[in-house]
């Protein structure tokens, strides 16, 4: 249990730049998600601290050491990988027993130990097992265990989840979670996974093209996205966004679609993309009119997919609670208090000036 | 997917495989009867007549020290000279899987030895070996080192397991880096972040998990060992000096085709044979389906 502080960290392959500067610092305990599109640098991030790759620039510091010069050996992390990477030779005891022998324990403490940690996961009946012998989520529990096992100062997560199926997914989401709160083990978690990445992490890093996107809790990239990325990103069905320019001394859009949209407080520039989530649209408001493309029912809600009447680049979502029949057209009306305005060239949030 | 193709009739598919079969035939079935027969048989020293004599030339031979020694040499040769280029080959290719520069061409040069024909490697071991014209060898003598493979048993032992070895090495190589990079790098970073370091590292994980890799080497370099260095014995050392280079197989050679001991060469050859198959059943047993898969 550690502190986990980066500084200025970047990172380039040849003339490729990976990762163009990080600083980051967590507390101990807390549970960090990394999360962003394929490619974006993520996966990088987590093995440069894991010390599977070298920092171009910058420091890694956990619980005050510096560790950027040190062999993975010798930086005391555990980390579960996206495929496991279980010792195929060895039984589920050797698996998790392997950090434990080369840290010198005895015969005796390692096996309480591994004990413990397979009672914690429901690995006890599995021991004596390899590893093909297991499906996808009980291996999944080893690599859990034998991450634990160790009590290392930091857990990294690499996707740990995508190899399963949705429902073992869930679980094992819920289950990593209680599982970290419960030992309080720093963590960094990737994934490209928004609903992974809201439900575990007591903070969110949205990384863009190896740049930090927005740094903050879930619920507040959620609310207040840093920019039309973020809030593309965050949320589902995705984002809505229209084109439209800040008119009335910035208190209200013009929207290029048609029409005007007044906004709460007032805001400074000029073009600007309007966000509004499909849940924030409501069937019959009169704003704007949908050629109607599809309808999905969701159970308890149906999604509208339309596209404004005469404009077919500006493709809408709404969410509506209950069912909908067929129809056509619709008129949709913007809940204006749930507008997000971001700037029309360069994709950032405006906020109202105070 | 299934791509197995059926014929209708019997003509097209015995056309198809009889050059093989053919070949098969002269190739391996008469010649192995013929000597299966020989083996079973003594003939007189200008071939006009000859007797059954059953299993009598076995029996000589399992009762001849000079065979028996030949055996015991023979497996120490095979241990030698598998265990040699083995070991180097693993040490090559563990380096080989590593990202150094020039990789390309490092491996390129590995696999050149395989190409040279046996005699030929011979003959570069005794441009480097000969105590007369040899580079090395002239060095060793002009330096207090009585170096002559023609007189010293043990060198020459040396030599022909140094030559044999040598020329497996490109073989043993190419098997043991697929072997590497067959290996999840996942699983080796995971025992890094487990706190294995290089050494430990190689014995816990990559050395077990290269057995199935290892266990087919030990088979090729034993029969390769066994039957394939006649040409790199032959050319070096012809056996000598006395028997100490005669391996099975040169032995098969001497006593047949220069002694004309027809019987004797063959009883030895049909040992060889059963021996090949044993091997084979083994590799087969154990190992046929997991190699293939």
């Amino acid at each position: 249990m550690a502190t986990l502080e980066l500084q200025g960290l970047r990172k380039s392959f040849g003339a490729t730049q990976v990762l163009r500067q990080i600083d980051l610092s967590l507390v101990d305990g807390e549970m960090l998600v990394i999360v962003g599109a394929s490619g974006c640098g993520k996966s990088t991030l987590l093995r440069l601290v894991a010390g599977l790759e070298t920092p171009t620039e910058g420091r890694i510091t956990i619980g005050g050491r510096d560790v950027t010069a040190l062999d993975p050996s010798e930086r005391d992390i555990a980390m579960v990988f996206q495929n496991y990477a279980l010792y195929p030779h060895m039984s589920v005891f050797d698996n998790m027993a392997y950090g434990l022998r080369i840290r010198g324990l005895s015969r005796g403490e390692i096996t309480r130990k591994v004990e413990e940690a397979a009672a914690l996961l429901g690995l006890e009946s599995l021991l004596t097992r390899k590893p093909r012998q297991l499906s996808g989520g009980q291996r999944q529990r080893v690599a859990m265990g034998r991450a634990i096992v160790r009590d290392p100062k930091l857990f990294l997560f690499d996707e740990p989840l995508s190899n399963l199926d949705a429902k073992l997914r869930v679980q094992m989401r819920a289950e990593i979670r209680r599982l970290q709160r419960r030992l309080g083990v720093t963590s960094l978690y990737v994934t490209h996974d928004q609903v992974e990445a809201m439900t575990l992490g007591d903070r969110l890093l949205i990384l863009h093209e190896g740049t930090p996107a927005q740094l903050a809790t879930p619920m507040e990239v959620f609310e207040r996205p840093a920019d039309t990325y973020v809030a593309s990103f965050v949320g589902s069905p995705t984002m809505n966004f229209l084109a439209g320019r800040l008119v009335h001394d910035g208190t209200a859009v013009q929207l290029e679609a048609g029409p005007l949209i007044p906004l709460q407080g007032h805001r400074v520039g000029d073009t600007v993309t309007l966000g509004i989530r499909p849940e924030h649209l409501t069937l019959g408001g009169g704003d704007l009119t949908l050629a109607v493309d599809l309808i999905e029912p969701l159970g308890s809600e149906t999604l509208v997919h339309g596209r404004v009447v005469g404009r077919d680049d500006d493709a809408i979502t709404v969410k509506v609670p209950g069912v909908v029949g067929l129809v056509e057209t619709v008129s949709v009306g913007v809940q204006a208090d749930h507008a997000h305005v971001f700037d029309g060239v360069t994709g950032k949030r405006i906020d109202p000036v105070k | 997917m299934d791509r197995r193709t059926v014929f209708n009739g019997r003509l097209l598919p015995v056309m198809l495989l009889l050059p093989q079969l053919l070949l098969t035939f002269f190739f391996f079935y008469w010649p192995a009867g013929e000597a299966v027969w020989s083996s079973l048989i003594t003939q007189d020293a200008f071939g006009q007549g000859w007797v059954f004599v059953g299993v009598d030339n076995f029996v000589d031979l399992f009762t001849d020290p000079l065979y028996l020694d030949s055996i015991v040499r023979t497996v120490l040769f095979c241990v030698a000279v598998s265990v040699l280029s083995m070991g180097i080959a693993l040490g090559l290719a563990v380096f080989a899987d590593r990202s150094i520069s020039g990789r390309g061409v490092y491996r390129t040069l590995l696999i050149w030895p395989y190409a040279i024909a046996p005699a030929m490697s011979a003959v570069l071991f005794l441009f480097v070996l000969n105590p007369r014209v040899g580079l090395l060898g002239r060095w060793l003598n002009h330096h207090g080192v009585a170096w002559d493979y023609t007189l010293n048993g043990a060198q020459a032992m040396l030599m022909v397991v140094s030559a044999s070895a040598w020329k497996q090495v490109s073989y043993n190589f190419i098997f043991f880096l697929a072997g590497l990079q067959s290996i999840p790098r996942a699983v080796t970073e995971a025992a890094r972040m487990d706190g294995a370091k290089g050494w430990h590292r190689f014995l816990t994980i990559t050395f077990p998990l290269l057995a199935p890799t290892t266990f087919f080497l030990v088979v090729v370099n034993v029969v390769y060992a066994a039957f394939d260095t006649f040409g790199a014995i032959y050319a070096l050392t012809q056996g000598g000096p006395g028997k100490d280079t005669e391996t099975l197989v040169i032995k098969v050679f001497r006593d047949g085709v220069i002694n004309q001991d027809i019987g004797s060469s063959s009883a030895q050859s049909v040992v060889l044979m059963a021996g090949v198959i044993a091997i084979t059943a083994v590799q087969f047993r154990f190992m046929g389906r997991r190699t293939v898969s």
